[in-house]
């Protein structure tokens, strides 16, 4: 490591991260403008400002380790090393899709990428979770060495559900190799989490489960990565479950559409311009002169390329065909 | 005093009016009022699509946002009616009866019958089915056979306005679980609607056209295609009689009976998946019951058995039209007796 990394991570690997993260905002600012001209149908759930904590913990991931996602996936996938081409077909509904047009944005999915899907359910992810990691339990024991992990991305909203909680105690008590990331963005749908969640601490609720538990500010991308660091490392050699809580923000709306009139005067605002984990990934990485100006600038040409080209392709993609309507329900029937 | 307003409108003006009426009514659910615990507007959504807007401004204390745990709230919904009483619970999506469906047909669907005719459950749970929104499959299902086929439940799914507000008004008023079908594609939908209250008995078809070569029956938005389709079959001379049967459970079989008798032929319409259906225990029953008075197969129209998918071009063909009811009906009237 040059003397001028301070961080955690070689050069090469803080550029990817800043890669991920430029690459998710650019991918959400584009839906954004774009569902606002009626480009795209449906519902459309933006992860944007919300970055640090889908990249800062898939960076620990390898394709063995699973993650089920939230209808605020597109981070976590792109994240995940989903395609970026693939998902955007897929918002538009188009053959080629992460899915072949058939999920949309709510439902994208990259098995082969262990991304197990965003999901249109709240608090569904968590069990499926549970799930994954038992079979990565039982292949580790297989095979030996570190074990797959399995992640269960939640909002403070969702983690109200009883699958949710449910899941806590089945993955305590079955020593799993799960990790809990409760994404507290403050709000669900228009309503601010104090309202709905009666306790302030997630350590505290993870307790009560019998789970160690940390929170974390979620729009500082290395407490993110250290802590994701430790309690995956823990899963990986036996030592159980965890719940990791980030504390962030979210820069859009609920959904694209919403006017957010809840929120307070000024506050998006304020996020946008203090809150921001991407510049503040940027500034400190370019602070410690660890990278270039000129490395960022070139990855930020790259990116805009890239988003430009996904969404080329696909408004120029086929719709799918009649056929593929009655496809795909059974393996076989 | 012809007034037209939507069919959202309705039911805001129906909860308005039962609110006001009876202080043991009251509404719970995600975001109906919304903005809670927040700093910006109160009452900020009004329900996802804005249905309840307003209410609360109306009704402060009778409106009650929840967390995001329907296991919990349409279950204290259930056990409040059990208690006094008459709460309407909002499912937003009937999708997402599955994670607390247990409160819903092991609860408040048998309580009277388990506890010997002695308890009244007398809750609404309103939630919005269909397809056509682009929300993919886990937002756009139509699940109303789930809930028919649960003895204890009632279930309503009107196609107009006029409909909507008189079924809410009756299905708050009504002492057993109501499950309350609302399309979300007909949200905007606009019809006259009286400003007073009034009700529409559960349990009793429409017959928005009369014809005597064909039957038509469907419900919900499907009572809007088969409309179309008997549009369509008048430019041909045939003459469709469409029913929309706008409650499910108790299901008005006097009413189909009666006009198969007179048409000797059968079209059942349902955007629910084809199997075990509402199109299909129509059709069992006219075929019980009717057999004689038919004069050619009972054709039915559904989507195909697949879950909605999410690309327009496939959620459009996945949608029953009126071309295809049509057809169906030139199909039953081409084969038979005369
Ligand atoms: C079981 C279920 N209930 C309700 C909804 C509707 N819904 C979708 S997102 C959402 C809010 C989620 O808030 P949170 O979990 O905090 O996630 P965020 O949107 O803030 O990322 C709600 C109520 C749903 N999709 N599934
Ligand atoms: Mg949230």
């Amino acid at each position: 490591m040059p003397d001028n990394n301070p961080f955690p991570l070689p050069k090469d690997e803080l550029l990817d991260a800043y890669r991920r993260m430029r690459t998710i905002r650019e991918f959400e600012e584009r839906l954004h403008v774009d569902f606002a001209r009626g480009d795209i149908p449906g519902f459309v759930h933006l992860y944007a400002g919300e970055e640090a904590a889908a990249v800062g913990i898939m960076k620990h991931l390898w394709d063995g380790d699973h993650i089920a996602s939230t209808h605020r996936g597109h981070g976590h996938c792109i994240a995940k090393g989903v395609d970026v081409v693939a998902m955007m077909k897929e918002i538009y509904g188009k053959k080629g899709g992460a899915c072949e047009g058939k999920g949309g944005s709510m439902h994208i999915a990259d098995l082969s990428k262990g991304m197990m899907g965003a999901n249109g359910i709240l608090g569904a992810g968590a069990p499926l979770v549970c799930g994954a990691a038992l079979a990565a339990k039982y292949r580790a024991k297989q095979k030996g060495g570190p074990s797959d992990v399995a992640i269960s991305f939640v909002g403070d909203g969702a983690s109200n559900q009883g699958t949710f909680l449910e899941s806590l105690n089945l993955a305590a008590v079955w020593n799993l190799p799960a990790i809990f990331v409760v994404e507290n963005n403050g709000y669900a749908e228009s309503t601010a989490r104090d309202y709905g969640t009666a306790v302030d601490s997630y350590v505290d609720r993870a307790a009560g489960f019998g789970l160690p538990g940390i929170t974390v500010d979620g729009t500082d991308f290395f407490a993110v990565y250290e802590a994701a660091g430790e309690v995956i490392r823990r899963a990986r050699e036996g030592g159980g479950p965890s719940l990791l809580e980030c504390k962030m923000v979210r820069f859009h709306g609920h959904f694209e559409g919403d006017a957010q009139t809840y929120r307070a005067k000024g506050e998006l605002e304020d996020i946008r311009a203090n809150r921001d984990c991407l510049q503040r990934f940027t500034q400190a990485i370019l602070g410690a002169k660890a990278v270039s100006e000129a490395e960022l600038q070139a990855i930020d040409r790259d990116v805009l390329g890239l988003i430009e080209r996904a969404v080329a392709e696909a408004k120029a993609a086929p719709p799918p065909d009649a056929a593929d309507l009655t496809t795909d329900v059974y393996v076989r029937y | 005093m012809a007034r037209k307003i939507s069919m959202k409108m309705a039911i805001n003006e129906a909860i308005d009016q039962e609110m006001t009426r009876d202080p043991t009514v009251i509404m719970m659910g995600e975001d109906i009022v919304g903005g809670a615990g927040g700093e910006g507007e109160k009452d900020a959504w009004g329900g996802v699509l804005g249905v309840t807007k307003g209410l609360y401004a109306k009704h402060p204390d009778k409106l009650l946002d929840t967390p995001l745990s329907e296991s919990a709230y349409i279950g204290a919904a259930i056990g409040a009616a059990a208690s006094g009483m008459r709460p309407i619970a909002e499912l937003m999506f009937i999708d997402f009866m599955g994670v607390c469906f247990d409160q819903i047909f092991n609860q408040a669907a048998k309580f009277r019958y388990m506890f010997g005719g002695k308890a009244e459950t007398p809750v609404v749970i309103r939630a919005m089915v269909g397809a056509g929104f682009r929300a993919a499959a886990q937002h756009s299902q139509m699940l109303t056979p789930i809930f028919t086929h649960i003895p204890g439940l009632k279930v309503v799914c009107p196609s107009t306005p006029y409909d909507t507000k008189g079924l809410l008004i009756q299905s708050i008023r009504d002492n057993d679980p109501v499950i309350f079908c609302e399309h979300k594609n007909l949200y905007g939908f606009e019809g006259d609607v009286p400003e007073k209250s009034y009700t529409v008995p559960l349990g009793e078809a429409n017959v928005p056209r009369e014809g005597k070569d064909v039957t038509i029956v469907a419900y919900g938005l499907m009572a809007h295609r088969a409309l179309e389709a008997a549009d369509l079959l008048a430019k041909d001379g045939i003459e469709a009689e469409v029913i929309d049967l706008r409650t499910l459970s108790p299901l008005d079989m006097d009413t189909v009976l009666e006009s198969v008798e007179k048409t000797g032929r059968l079209v059942c319409v349902d955007e629910a998946n084809p199997r075990c259906n509402i199109a299909t225990d129509v059709s069992a029953q006219v075929a019980m019951n009717a057999f004689g008075a038919l004069k050619a197969q009972i054709e039915m129209v559904a989507p195909p058995h697949v879950p909605v998918p999410f690309s327009p071009v496939l959620e459009d063909l996945y949608i029953p039209s009126g071309a295809q009811i049509a057809d169906a009906a030139r199909r039953t009237l081409a084969k038979g007796k005369t």
